[in-house]
């Protein structure tokens, strides 16, 4: 798990071995942010709080954010139904995403969406997605729109291993090789197929799939930042210097359930053991401890302390401002399915 | 200026047009640059690769691409060929396409064209002879487009393309030779407006798309006998011109809908539920569903002939009507 290997088209495009000590501070930041938000999301999701079921990223947070670090407002991301961290490691904003999930006119979609559905087009953010492999067409569609446009935008398209066994993930890494898409293909292997482990449902390697296209394809380390951070940089470059699309497949683990409150449907089924969870969540495997253990290494403990106050007062006042929004207004529904404008 | 043009040659007239006026029209699809019923060709020719381009064979991403496509700024023209198709594409269009302008809070305009064939009567069989537009109705997000004429052809998908929402533009299978008055250039249909293609007194029949042409023909038939037909095109289904038929049920008292789609659920059954909810008072006699029965088309050709609704089942539907109401009032 802890090799890296990064197909050499993938490595030459790269323009930096690794980020700087700021910018790691950066990433941790972010990544800490998102560990938080979710923290708060799976509370108050047990206590009943969160109308709708929320499918939490915990773990995975290194992924998100070291792809996202190379891209601005203006390229895109298409995301999974477990989007939050994308959502906010593109910069999306945490008390519209938080009000969002506790259903109010103030959320970034008006309460319209959800958990499932969290999106900023203003940011590039084309939305979660609860159908498990939709990302990737769409993604395919705006990396064709910013292809048209010339002006080097990129589109990454994250989807997890239970996306890699949709036929669209096919017709996806054929089109966007033929037409050399902008897009960078972010596979984040979590290793479960909502409530079936991967390996029970998947023949192969998923990255093989993108080789036998001829698509420069890296496998990495989905828990180390770093790792992920150096793929993404070629990746990115690649496809914003009009180089066609690339394919990372970023190997994680799912902490939380698929969603929670699991438990109740799951009504003691089992498909995993409590031992495997445990050992993910220790500081050689958890993305955002490995971070702070290295920063700790290089003498940052005060910037630390810092960013955790920082990251916590944040949360703070997202929920603050979702608990104390308007409910969303009901008659949204009828008036947004159209844009009035024909006839 | 009015010329004489073919159905399928004012669908091209309109592409043409369309693509002149906006250089963010972008078409898609299996096929469309040698474009083998007829409607693109000579696009690719004259606006080249990066406007007009043909796909793989992959409805799931062709029906998904478009969604991320408007999203970034483009106006985006699918041709899918036939409506049977849109089943393979439909996670695209019923989860995406249909809902994502609500999802987001109205964050996103989805200036998206679909482009199909539709209907039986060729005797392409079961998978290619479907009317599968009784399932984006149900959708709600989804302007459905079913044109009669070449005029209304042109002008509604001129107002498709310019449009900010999703539109499903659908050709009826073997109409693309009909033959019609079309006004020359700036020519735009707008949505939700039926026209009435004949007037009469004793009883209404919507017909929609290919049905207008045998509900016509069977309009003449009893307009011999001394019935008079009221015939309706709603010429868009996804908004339905509810005003238009009401006032004509008012009128006549009688009321036909005749829809080559299946019977269960589908357009007929919709129609008729609004006239039944809407003006039952004005109802001399039930409302009659002329469709498709709940069955897969069948490839022979008098076996197709016999399941899609023809002249002399509308003519028997309204004569049942007419005959009903002059035997209650007798």
């Amino acid at each position: 798990m802890a090799t890296t290997v990064i197909d050499r088209r993938t490595e030459q495009a790269g323009l930096r071995s690794g980020p700087s000590p700021a910018e790691l501070l950066e990433l941790y930041e972010r990544m800490l942010l998102v560990r938080r938000v979710e923290e708060r999301l799976r509370d108050d999701s047990a206590a009943g709080k969160l109308p709708g079921a929320v499918h939490l990223y915990i773990g995975e947070e290194a992924v998100a954010v070291g792809v996202c670090a190379h891209l601005g407002d203006r390229d895109y991301v298409t995301s999974t139904h477990r989007g939050h961290g994308h959502f906010l490691a593109k910069g999306g904003d945490v008390r519209a995403m938080m009000a969002e999930i506790w259903a109010k006119e103030e959320g970034i979609c008006r309460g319209m969406g959800g958990s499932m559905h969290v999106a900023d087009v203003s940011k590039g953010i084309l939305g979660a997605n609860g159908i498990v492999g939709a990302g990737l067409a769409i993604a395919a569609g705006a990396a064709f729109g910013t292809k048209l446009d010339g002006d080097g935008k990129v589109t990454a398209c994250f989807f997890g291993d239970g996306a890699s066994n949709q036929g669209v993930l096919m017709e996806t890494l054929n089109l966007s090789t033929l037409w050399e898409l902008p897009l960078v293909f972010v596979c984040e292997n979590n290793t479960f197929s909502e409530f079936t482990p991967s390996r029970e449902v998947t023949a192969g390697r998923i990255a093989d799939r993108a080789r036998a296209f001829g698509m420069p394809t890296a496998e990495v380390d989905g828990n180390d930042v770093t790792a992920v951070w150096q793929a993404a940089a070629g990746a990115v470059a690649r496809a914003r210097s009009g180089g066609g699309p690339s394919f990372i497949e970023a190997h994680t683990y799912r902490i939380q359930g698929h969603f929670e409150a699991e438990a109740f449907v799951l009504s003691g089924g089992r498909y995993r053991e409590d031992a495997e969870i445990a050992a993910w969540t220790q500081e050689d495997k958890d993305p955002v401890l490995r971070c702070r253990a290295t920063l700790l290494a290089s003498g940052a403990a005060d910037v630390l302390h810092a960013i955790e106050a920082r990251v916590l007062a944040q949360v703070d006042d997202a929920v603050r401002f979702a608990e104390a929004g308007t409910p969303a207004d009901p008659a949204l529904a009828e008036s947004l399915m159209f844009v009035r404008d024909e006839g | 200026m009015v010329e004489r043009r073919r159905l399928i040659q004012a669908v091209n007239d309109a592409l043409f047009e369309e693509m002149e006026r906006d250089p963010k029209v972008v078409v898609y699809g299996e096929d469309v640059e040698l474009s083998i019923t007829g409607d693109m060709r000579g696009l690719h020719e004259h606006f080249g690769h990066d406007r007009i381009r043909n796909t793989p064979i992959c409805e799931a991403t062709l029906t998904g691409m478009a969604v991320g496509l408007a999203s970034a700024g483009y106006h985006v023209v699918v041709h899918m060929m036939f409506s049977n198709f849109f089943y393979t594409g439909m996670d695209a269009i019923g989860n995406q396409m249909a809902k994502l302008r609500l999802m987001t809070g109205g964050q996103v305009e989805l200036p998206i064209t679909i482009i199909a064939g539709y209907g039986g009567g060729s005797a392409n069989a079961a998978q290619h002879s479907d009317s599968a537009y009784p399932v984006l109705m149900n959708l709600g997000g989804l302007n459905v487009l079913t044109p009669s004429t070449p005029a209304d052809a042109k002008g509604l998908l001129k107002t498709a393309i310019r449009g900010r929402n999703p539109s499903f533009f659908l050709e009826a299978s073997g109409r693309g030779g009909e033959v019609g008055d079309v006004p020359d250039g700036e020519h735009l249909v707008p949505f939700g407006r039926a026209a009435v293609r004949r007037e009469g007194g004793d009883a209404t029949v919507l017909a929609i798309g290919r049905m207008v042409k045998p509900a016509l023909a069977a309009a003449d038939a009893l307009a011999e006998q001394g019935v008079g037909v009221e015939v309706i095109d709603p010429r868009t289904l996804v908004p339905f011109d509810e005003a238009s038929l009401l006032a004509s049920v008012e009128k006549t008292g009688h009321l036909v809908v005749v829809d080559e789609a299946r019977e269960c659920c589908g357009a007929a059954s919709q129609i008729a539920a609004i006239v039944a909810e809407k003006a039952f008072h004005a109802l001399a006699g039930p409302i009659r569903r002329i469709t498709t029965p709940n069955v897969a088309m069948p490839y022979a050709p008098n076996a197709e002939r016999h399941v899609i609704p023809g002249e002399e089942r509308i003519v028997a539907a309204v004569l049942s009507l007419v005959g009903r109401a002059h035997r209650a009032t007798a």
